[in-house]
């Protein structure tokens, strides 16, 4: 009796033991499910987290720091308050000068299209020239180190001796600030071809022009994307400064305009816009770079 | 003067580098007939890839003649194409596109666009690497990469054919299956090739000569070893093959004996 009653008992037992073990199995399925949205998650948490936190850490910072009432610069919490339109409203236009901030900086930003394109066309072609010409390279080079160290603004009052008016003005100080670090960038990335491609291209006789498309220009890209990434956040340096003597729109005569009106509040908030567009500046140059170097030319 | 396929007369080779001449080969002269494979061997710095290159054209040539095929060699061209030590594959090609490249630029004209997709393939498959056509360089393993080196001077249908070092950087048993292909495609294609390496039993395995190089500066060539085994070889059969352990010995003596390198490294 006792042994059919165990074995009764033992017999019933597995079976919960099965869903048990079924059971105990499930949580390990939808982890693979979830489990990618899980990771996700943890792995934006790892990004935005910390610098969160950091914000709100400077944030609190300031604002026990500037709280008080004769304190020169104005809290983030009167920074709300003052500039609450200019934060919350950036694509109003009241004609004039009178825009929101995302106007001034798509102008501010149009020039620097206008000036980097160039400053990337002439720079790359320069650059090339030097790295490949042993001869361009000597009687370029020193040049070139002595004027890439000019500060943009030094040659603001040149270019508008010779132009005239603000615009171009603003645009040659784009093109001559940016251009230094692609020219010398794309010259290493000519310099440094390994020999070995070189002779890869010496072996099939390739042309100049065929040397250029299928050696050259696929050899160095990574450096010339390096230099454009320096390049771009350097007209964005450049820009910001010009325009705050040059006038008009835009992002710097917005800064240097709030100024003369005793708004810091504003000004605190078109540098958090200056910040933000310049990062995204590098981060858009550098994603062309990868696109343009994974894809190759093949 | 004998009607070599290959013949390399009275060659000498100087660099000057700010003033300072110094001479890396003096006085080299070697034959080599079509279909023949010719190693040369000697210890680091004795410029054996210098002579290598000097036939490629990528060196040029202080004295003496190199003529290929009744043609003095001045330039590089790919009637002399190159295996290089370190596979040197364009890294933004695929493994297709990296021969591709070259058999439209040697047959560009004299084969369709058809011909030449085949031909590439046809490489590709001679060295077992159709499976992997359309990887990059910086997905193979080092084997594979140069076994790719190997197809792309293949498929420029070379007089000679240049290796240099081609086994150097890889591990011992990739090194063997790269050889026992490299003999599979001589056998197959007669080609004529010279090779450069430092590995003994490489030499001996794969050439019908063994030129052995004295050590430079002014290095020339002390002696030329004919190896008398029958092909097909197969090293499992050699390793105790009379004739095979002599040609090694020979090679061994001249190397570590007569032409030691003295404490230089």
């Amino acid at each position: 009796m006792s042994m059919t009653a165990q074995r009764l008992d033992a017999d019933p037992a597995p079976p919960p033991i099965k869903p048990a073990g079924a059971v105990a199995q499930l949580p390990e399925r939808p982890p693979a499910l979830s489990g990618k949205i899980a990771d996700a998650l943890g792995g934006a948490a790892k990004v935005i987290i910390p610098p969160a936190i950091t914000i709100l850490v400077i944030l609190g910072l300031w604002q026990v720091a500037a709280g008080g009432s004769n304190a020169g610069l104005p809290a983030p919490s009167a920074i709300w308050t003052d500039s609450r339109d200019l934060i919350l409203h950036p694509f109003y236009d009241h004609g004039g000068v009178d825009k929101g901030l995302f106007w001034h900086v798509v102008t501010s930003l149009s020039r620097v299209a206008i000036g980097f394109s160039f400053s990337a066309v002439v720079g790359i072609g320069l650059g090339v020239l030097v790295g490949a010409s042993k001869w361009a390279h000597r009687g370029l080079d020193p040049i070139f180190q002595v004027l890439r160290t000019v500060p943009p603004l030094a040659w603001l009052p040149l270019s508008l001796a010779a132009l005239h008016q603000a615009q171009p003005s603003a645009l040659f100080v784009i093109f001559i600030t940016s251009i230094w670090p692609i020219i010398i960038n794309t010259a290493v990335g000519v310099r440094n071809i390994p020999q070995d491609y070189v002779n890869v291209a010496r072996v099939l006789r390739l042309s100049p022009i065929e040397y250029f498309f299928k050696i050259l220009a696929p050899a160095t890209t990574p450096y010339v994307f390096t230099g454009l990434r320096i390049g771009v956040g350097m007209s964005w340096l450049a820009i910001i400064a010009s325009e705050m003597l040059l006038g008009g729109v835009g992002i710097g005569f917005f800064i240097w305009d709030q100024y003369n009106a005793s708004r810091i509040s504003d000004i605190i908030v078109a540098l958090v816009w200056v910040g933000l567009v310049g990062f995204a500046l590098d981060r858009f140059v550098a994603l062309i770079g990868r696109v343009v170097a994974r894809g190759g030319p093949a | 003067m004998n009607k070599a396929y290959l013949s390399i007369e009275a060659l000498g080779v100087s660099f000057s580098k700010s003033g300072r001449v110094s001479e890396v080969l003096r006085g080299v002269d070697l034959q080599v007939q079509q279909g023949e494979f010719v190693s040369i061997i000697g210890h680091s710095g004795c410029g054996k890839t210098t002579l290598l290159n000097v036939v490629a054209g990528l060196v040029p040539i202080t004295t003496g003649a190199v003529i290929l095929d009744h043609q003095a060699v001045e330039a590089p061209g790919p009637d002399r194409a190159v295996v290089f030590q370190n596979h040197s594959l364009l890294p933004w090609l695929s493994v297709y596109d990296n021969v591709k490249l070259a058999v439209d630029k040697v047959f560009g004209g004299k084969k369709s666009g058809k011909q030449r997709r085949e031909w590439v393939l046809h490489n590709l498959a001679l060295v077992q690497m159709t499976h992997a056509k359309d990887k990059r360089p910086a997905e193979l393993s080092g084997g594979m990469k140069q076994r790719v080196g190997i197809a792309r001077a293949l498929a420029m249908e070379p007089k000679v054919l240049l290796l240099d070092e081609p086994f150097g950087a890889l591990d011992a048993l990739t090194r063997a299956h790269l050889q026992d292909s490299v003999m599979d495609i001589h056998a197959k294609l007669g080609n004529t090739v010279l090779m450069i390496t430092h590995d003994v039993d490489e030499a001996v395995l794969l050439s019908d000569r063994i030129v052995m190089m004295t050590n430079g500066p002014a290095a020339g060539v002390g002696e030329v070893l004919e190896v008398p085994l029958p092909r097909p070889r197969r090293r499992l059969e050699l390793a105790t093959h009379a004739d095979y352990i002599r040609s090694r010995s020979r090679v061994l003596e001249f190397l570590y004996a007569r032409h030691a390198l003295r404490d230089v490294a």
